[in-house]
């Protein structure tokens, strides 16, 4: 009891509070002071709109995805999360009757300038899907592709870029005995992470992840969510997906769409504890839009 | 615009996590209604002498206790279940936290009265009904106006609240001040007059309390931190538009 009395006065009295000595400013964890206006810019959006044919489906966004972040899109089915993001490694130019207008600048370069070659763009920007989609071939050369496209083909090279793939994308201890199996052999998880190797070997800049879990079960789920929170010091990362936990969970920032619009983009922990638009609030709360 | 309203958790999609939410909010009503009994009658105890009425008041303690536990325990399953997100998050959270304040003013009150039994017993002290009176009304009005504030999600009338804080913390000052004078000159009633000041330290501690509950409102309404910041700053911090 007296040890007591005597903590309080003697907290009374000092002139700061008592911390033993510990900075406390230190102790906040560095996700939670993350400000978009000091970020380095991967990607800027500038007016994109997008029509399939006669409907707009993108009604002029506005966008800047920060470098070496996790940024989420999330909205309901047909907002055009997957639009835009498949707009930035020109995978909708695949799409008939597609047409688009405004800026997307990687690097400060419009990526729908005439002269940009695409295939270049898409080493640049590689892209995993939803559904896992190794090619009918060995782990091994599952990784290699890409690098083999680019004309490389010294072993040398191809070995140690294919460990490093897989191990950046955490399956090289579970598959490194069977480098020449058939990929199909994989468990779906593995399978997706198969393909984010294959993804990460040819040393992209952007990775778009489409709905990458969303096939998974949770184990597997919450494999791939570490693997990009390690991915995120090398890469930027764009991922679209339906689980909102998930995006609270692995993304620095979050963009809410709607109906073709941005409505509301800021940081995951601003967003999903005090969003600023009602129409945020009532899809992440699940209330009636 | 105000995102957050009375009515925004009767909105979701989910009839059953509108259902949770709702009866969260009720039972931490029902806990504030019995807490907010305790103090006026404890209060009213002590001013009027009442042995009886100071024993009900302790009795009633373990309903409080009873209702700490089961909202804790609600606020968990919600969390559990729902992961909840935004102002349904703050909701929960603020809860939670109240709960912890509400069940501290029953012990509060619980110790007044235990004060008023004393003081039935080994007789009145001559001096300090009056404060005890005076504040215990105003620590009353606290206590119903953030119960209130909570129930219509008022941040105007949570600012009341903490400013009428400050108004109390004061008056308890004073108090102590001229009863500490009264001992020095009659000693013999130290004892009786110690309990009164345990009884006025109990009540400012229930304004505390009181002043607490506000703050997590305009946290859950707004999604404003305001501990630990002047009143002044917390009234900007309402009025501000993100």
């Amino acid at each position: 009891m007296t040890e007591v009395a005597n903590r309080d006065a003697e907290v009374a009295t000092a002139e700061e509070p008592r911390t033993h000595g510990i900075d406390i400013s230190s102790l906040g964890r560095s996700s939670d002071t993350l400000k978009l206006e000091d970020e380095k810019t991967s990607l800027e959006v500038k007016n994109l709109k997008l029509h399939y044919g006669e409907k707009e489906a993108l009604h002029g966004i506005d966008l800047i995805i920060p470098q070496k972040r996790v940024t989420a899109f999330i909205g309901p089915s047909g907002c055009g999360k997957s639009t835009l993001l498949r707009c930035f490694n020109r995978m909708n130019d695949l799409v008939d009757g597609c047409k688009i207008d405004g800026q997307i600048l990687l690097e400060n370069q419009n990526i729908y300038q005439r002269n940009v070659d695409v295939a270049d763009l898409r080493r640049r920007v590689g892209m995993v899907f939803q559904k896992p989609n190794p090619f009918p071939k060995s782990i091994y050369e599952n990784v290699a592709y890409g690098l083999r496209i680019q004309g490389i083909n010294k072993k040398r090279v191809l070995d140690e870029t294919v460990e490093w793939a897989l191990k950046s994308a955490a399956l090289w201890d579970e598959v490194k005995d069977r480098l020449d199996d058939s990929a199909l052999g994989l468990s779906g998880g593995q399978q997706q992470r198969l393909v984010i190797a294959r993804t990460v070997a040819v040393k992209p800049e952007v990775l778009l992840l489409d709905e990458p879990a969303s096939a998974l079960d949770p184990l597997s789920t919450l494999k791939i969510e570490e693997l990009i929170h390690e991915l995120k010091d090398e890469y930027t990362i764009v991922i679209v997906t339906h689980n909102m936990q998930q995006a609270a969970r692995v993304s620095d920032y979050t963009a809410f769409m709607y109906m073709g619009d941005m409505i509301e983009f800021g940081s995951t922990n601003e967003l999903f504890t005090n969003p600023t638009k009602k129409q945020t609030e009532d899809y992440i709360t699940g209330r009636y839009g | 615009m105000d995102v957050t309203t009375k009515d925004s958790h009767k909105q979701h999609i989910s009839q059953q996590f509108n259902a949770e939410l709702s009866e969260l909010k009720n039972h931490l009503l029902v806990m504030g209604g019995v807490v907010e009994k305790q103090v006026s009658e404890a209060v009213e105890a002590l001013v009027k002498s009442d042995g009886g009425l100071a024993d009900s008041v302790r009795a009633r303690d373990e309903e409080v206790n009873h209702l700490e536990l089961m909202i804790d325990e609600e606020c968990t399953q919600v969390i559990a279940k729902r992961q909840p997100t935004a102002s349904d998050l703050r909701l929960v959270m603020s809860v939670a936290k109240m709960v912890s304040d509400l069940e501290r003013m029953g012990d509060e009150a619980s110790k007044v009265a235990k004060m008023a039994i004393k003081l039935s017993e080994e007789g009145e002290s001559p001096r300090g009904y009056v404060e005890v009176r005076h504040i215990g009304e105003n620590v009353s009005r606290m206590v119903r106006d953030a119960l209130d504030c909570f129930a219509r999600f008022d941040t105007e009338k949570a600012i009341a609240v903490i400013k009428e804080d400050k108004a109390v913390d004061n008056e308890y000052r004073t108090a102590t001040r001229s009863l500490v004078t009264f001992m020095m000159e009659d000693p013999r009633s130290i004892s009786q007059v110690l309990s009164v000041m345990w009884v006025l330290r109990a009540l400012e501690r229930i304004g505390d309390h009181a002043c607490n509950i506000a703050e997590h409102v305009i946290y859950m309404v707004k999604g404003k931190d305001v501990r630990h910041i002047s009143v002044e700053l917390a009234e900007k911090a309402i009025k501000a538009r993100r």
